[in-house]
């Protein structure tokens, strides 16, 4: 019996010694986890998930802040990468955050006044023009976070919905046609 | 004799070939329109070059590249241009793009053209005419010719050219081989000159003997040294460039390695004979060899134009009124064309007109029994099986590890699969799927990088301000402070030259005093004394009364 | 959605195990001769069974009958379980093992093609742990008992338990070989003196040696037209030979030959048509060779030192749950990674 009792000490404290020696020996530097969340992210930049952007957000979530549902850009599949990552339950879109078909602004150069207010709002710079010329937008490097919207005093800036042409074309996923009877 | 190797796999389709080779290829007659599109090649859709109403000349080129991994665009027939727009085209999606319609005139008036000297051109400016004569690979991947001609300094030991025509019912390359061996071979011969590969091994299956004999006849008649023919057996797919690489040299050529490395690269019969005709003649890619099979009543062979409307193409085999759809390519990794009015291109190498009874629906599906049937036959050593449930599951990353990429596509797997799977449409839906991401991810990546240089460049730009501003500050406390300095420093000066007078005015007394008090008698001290003493009395009550310590006036 | 490729080879799941339940047919019309009809009596019983359980389960779990019930896979779980258990075992344990082996092993784990262990060698452990006394009386071929039961008597008994009056239960079964062999040995005897017991033949017991030889003629019959591999087969009955072979020549008189290994209990069976079940063995030609030999040496062992006389059962059932295993430790390498060389 007090055998057993010293056995089982000795084991506790050299279990103990091993896992004290391995947090000190194997130490993570730095937050590692936000990255991992950056990394999930669609760095829209966009703020709809009330952050100054996708980092901010990740931060966020790295310290369990706030839901990892916050994200409409990276859809129901962005959710479920993060709950996959953090190890916790898929959480569905709440009231009015449902994610919307990938657009990409552009602006109407008629009605452009060149007042830059754009040029601010935009978290990745592809807008480009100068004070009192029109400006544009680089398609390629637009995210779709229609920041740019609400400062133009004009209204020229509209969102438009990515097609689907040969090139970004994808494959269905098959069906097999004795999934499930009509009950 | 050279010893082939083989590769693990492959299944033995009914092979369909005879009743298109019955008749020598027929030049299809130029049709009442041309509709040509203008992406029909991997890379970047070329840039449309001419515009609604112009006339063009046979030749002439309607598409320019556009970047590096692009090839031109011709008009097949002299005539005029009646719409620059969106058309459906051959392709799986059954999506419209960019097309150029071209009325012909009936002329086929040719544009001026001629060949160069090979033998004096230099190799850069070869590729350079590969790529303005629009040839790309007619095996059906269309990867412009003038990139895989280039071995980026690895060195080639094989050219080899793809005759194995594996795909039942297609007979265009065998039919080539037979009637222009000898184009093929110098065609072959040019590409090895630009490889700089050491040896030519041209593999054809062996269900083509007139073919093998033909190229044969043409290798002793051209007397090309470094050329063999090799008849490779017959299995499906041995005329993927992967397979028919490692039957001809044993090399295995994995998914996103490029061959040149292992040095070794692949071309197809029909790309190495448009070779020719583009560099020896100055003829760019304007027609193919199709062949028309299936429910139709004399199939064969046509050289048809780029362009052609497919329903114009199968009339002139004789089209039957079953006919329910087209299918671009073999019945093993074919197209189902979207409509009988989309046109040819340069990726077509067959038509069959397809009928529920020649290509009856599939059943359904049942679920798998893991019988690996699929993995007995699958050319790349894949295990099907398992990809079948990670693409299911959109397990995309495991599926990943588990190589889809090295998956060909080639369509064995849902061949033999008694449960009637659709394995290989998985896969292509995984391998799309894949790639979508990977392309949103790269675009994320860049998204992440420009708004992280956008909050340094703010960040940048705030904290330059502030030292500006800083500076500013500074700068105003400094020529205050040298003010003040320059002050301090003129009051020192006087204070200094005060001090200085001082100095010397009490050494002139000390010096003064003791030139007078010299040589004194007693009584002259004593009267001194006497003096000194009623002075440090007076002085005694000066200080008393507040008086500073003022040097003694004598 | 139509999409390449537009052709199919003419196979099917219902093909390829109809040609399965047709090389069973030699074995069992060599059972027939040697024992009598029962056998076809509980084969058409577990048959009936299999496919009213099928039926009924798929209708509970809301798939479609028709084509699940037509892949007769359900029968060949039927056809092998009734040739697991004794023809004259009265007609309820058949309908019971079949049930269990058709609803539970199959039916709860998914279906075709997810149940991970095979279904007829559960029906088989479910019946030997819970009627043991059942699972042993075997027939004695005729001609050695001397006695014939016609087709009407062997129903009798099957579905009333009754025999003719001048005959008793002990008169008409027997233990198997290897069961005989199991206790004679534990009663002291040596293997030679055991042999010498009328029950046995050439090679093994008397009736079922030839049977055995039956299933393998079948199982010869499915490599040929390529319904199944010979990996399996091989590996299992080599790993077999070789474990039996190593105690018999360590102590001839303890440890019978290797062949009577082959040719006794569900050995032949076993080899060519149980382990080979695709659902549950594994799909890469190194799995399937850890997979036969360690089902080979667990047989030996089971038969040699276990509780039971044969250990075909369980060790195709304790190898099933490695199956996933030895699948994820045995991917072979694919086209353009095996390394030079080759």
């Amino acid at each position: 019996m007090i055998s057993a009792l010293w056995v089982m000490i000795g084991i506790s404290l050299l279990l103990g010694t091993v896992l004290g020696y391995s947090a000190l020996k194997f130490k993570v530097e730095g937050n590692p986890l936000a990255e991992k969340i950056d990394a999930v992210l669609p760095q829209t930049q966009c703020g709809q998930c009330g952050f100054p952007g996708c980092k901010p957000y990740a931060e966020a979530i790295a310290k369990g802040e706030v839901g990892i549902n916050k994200c409409p850009p990276g859809g129901e599949e962005g959710i479920q990468k993060l709950a996959d990552l953090l190890g916790v339950e898929f959480q569905p879109f709440g009231e009015g955050a449902a994610p919307k078909a990938k657009a990409l602004a552009f602006i109407d150069e008629q009605t452009c006044i060149g007042c830059t207010l754009c040029i601010q709002a935009c978290p990745v710079d592809a807008i480009v023009g100068a004070a009192k010329q029109m400006h544009t937008i680089i398609s390629s490097e637009c995210t779709g976070c229609e920041l740019c919207l609400p400062p133009c005093p004009v209204d020229c800036i509209s969102m438009n919905q990515v097609g689907e042409d040969i090139g970004s074309w994808k494959w269905q996923h098959p069906v097999i046609i004795p999934i499930k009877i009509a009950a | 004799m050279r010893t082939l190797f083989s590769f693990h796999g492959g299944v033995h389709p009914a092979t369909h070939k005879a009743e298109s080779t019955r008749t020598p290829i027929t030049r299809a007659a130029i049709p009442s329109k041309l509709v040509i599109p203008l992406w029909q090649h991997v890379g970047n859709r070329s840039v449309p070059i001419v515009q609604v109403g112009d006339h063009v000349l046979k030749g002439q080129k309607i598409g320019r590249p556009e970047g590096k991994l692009s090839s031109a665009v011709h008009a097949s027939t002299s005539g005029t241009v009646s719409a620059i727009d969106m058309q459906l085209v051959a392709h799986h999606s059954g999506l419209p793009d960019l097309c150029v319609t071209l009325i012909p005139d009936g002329k086929d008036e040719w544009v001026t053209h001629a060949g160069v000297d090979i033998a004096h051109t230099a190799p850069a400016e070869l590729r350079h005419l590969l790529r303005k004569a629009g040839v790309v690979g007619l095996g059906g991947a269309v990867f412009p010719s003038d990139l895989k001609t280039d071995a980026h300094h690895h060195q080639m030991r094989t050219l080899v050219i793809n005759g194995a025509e594996c795909e039942p019912y297609i007979t265009c390359d065998d039919m080539l081989m037979r009637e222009r061996a000898l184009d093929i071979l110098h065609g072959a011969e040019l590409l090895r000159e630009l490889l700089q590969a050491e040896e030519v091994l041209i593999g054809i299956e062996d269900n083509k003997p007139e073919a093998i004999a033909a190229m044969q006849l043409a290798v002793t008649q051209a007397g090309y040294r470094k050329m063999e023919v090799l008849s490779v057996p017959t299995v499906y797919p041995s005329g993927g460039a992967k397979q028919l690489i490692r039957i001809l040299t044993g090399i295995e050529v994995a998914a996103g390695v490029r061959s040149t490395e292992k040095g070794v690269q692949c071309f197809n019969v029909a790309t190495a004979y448009s070779a020719w005709r583009a560099l020896a003649h100055g003829e760019p890619l304007l027609s193919r060899i199709i062949t028309v099979t299936g429910n139709v009543s004399h199939a064969q062979n046509f050289e048809v134009l780029i362009g052609t409307p497919l329903n114009e193409l199968v009339a002139l085999a004789g089209s039957q009124p079953d006919t329910t759809r087209h299918i671009m390519g073999g019945p093993m990794m074919g197209v189902d064309l979207p409509s009988g009015t989309v046109s040819v291109t340069k990726a077509t190498n067959c038509i069959i007109a397809s009928s529920p009874k020649l290509f009856p629906p599939p059943a359904p599906a049942l679920p798998c029994i893991r019988c690996v049937r699929c993995a007995d036959v699958c050319p790349a050593d894949l295990q099907p099986q398992d990809l079948y449930w990670f693409a299911k599951s959109n397990n995309f990353g495991k599926a990943q590890e588990f190589n889809l990429a090295d998956c060909i596509e080639c369509g064995a797997c849902a061949y033999v699969c008694p449960s009637n799977i659709p394995l290989v449409q998985y896969y292509r839906y995984a391998k799309s799927e894949i790639h979508a991401r990977s392309v949103e991810k790269l675009a994320a990546d860049k998204a992440r990088e420009r708004h992280d240089y956008r909050q340094f460049r703010i960040e940048r730009e705030k904290t330059e301000k502030a030292q500006r501003l800083a500076q500013k500050e500074r700068d105003a406390a400094a020529a205050k402070a040298s003010f003040d300095a320059n002050l301090a420093a003129t009051e020192n000066a006087q204070q200094q030259t005060i001090n200085e007078a001082i100095e010397r005015a009490k050494a002139q007394a000390v010096g003064t005093h003791a030139l007078n008090t010299e040589a004194l008698t007693p009584e002259q001290l004593a009267k001194i004394a006497a003096v000194d003493a009623r002075r440090a009395k007076l002085h005694e009550l000066a200080a008393n009364a507040g008086a500073d310590d003022e040097p003694p006036k004598s | 959605m139509f999409s390449s490729p537009f052709i199919t080879q003419p196979n099917s799941v219902s093909q390829i195990m109809l040609r399965v339940l047709l090389a069973l047919i030699p074995g069992i019309a060599l059972y027939v001769w040697y024992f009598g009809p029962a056998i076809l009596v509980s084969i058409t019983l577990a048959s009936i069974t299999a496919l009213a359980t099928e039926a009924a389960m798929l209708k509970l779990r809301k798939r479609p009958i028709k084509p699940f019930i037509s892949d007769n896979t359900a029968l060949l779980t039927a056809w092998l379980l009734a040739l697991s258990i004794p023809p004259l075992a009265p007609w309820w344990l058949i309908v019971v093992g079949t049930a269990f082996a058709i609803a539970v092993s199959k039916h709860l784990y998914g279906g075709l093609g997810s149940n991970p262990f095979n279904p007829a060698m559960i029906g088989y452990a479910v019946l030997i742990i819970s009627f043991p006394v059942h699972m042993t009386h075997w027939l004695t071929p005729h001609a050695m008992s001397g006695v014939e039961l016609s087709f009407i008597e062997q129903l009798n008994y099957i579905f009333n338990g009754v025999l003719p009056n001048h005959l008793t239960l002990d008169a008409i079964t027997m233990a198997t070989a290897l069961d005989t062999m199991k206790t004679q040995l534990h009663l002291g005897l040596s293997v030679t003196d055991i042999r010498d017991m009328p029950i046995y033949g050439h090679l093994a017991g008397k009736g079922s040696e030839i049977v055995a030889i039956g299933f393998a003629i079948g199982g010869l019959y499915l490599i040929l037209t390529r319904i199944i591999t010979w990996h399996l087969p091989v590996a299992y009955l080599a790993a077999l030979f070789a474990t039996a072979g190593i105690f018999h020549l360590v102590d001839p008189q303890h440890y019978v030959t290797p062949l009577f290994h082959w040719f006794s209990g569900a050995a032949m069976i076993g080899a060519f048509f149980i382990l080979t079940d695709p659902v549950t063995s594994p799909t890469t030609v190194k799995g399937k060779f850890i997979f036969a030999i360690g089902a080979g040496v667990l047989t030996y062992l089971i038969r040699a030192f276990g509780g039971f006389p044969d250990g075909m059962a369980f060790a195709t059932l304790l190898m099933n749950i490695c199956v996933p295993l030895i699948d994820a430790y045995t991917q072979p390498k694919v086209f353009g990674k095996k390394g030079a060389g080759k």
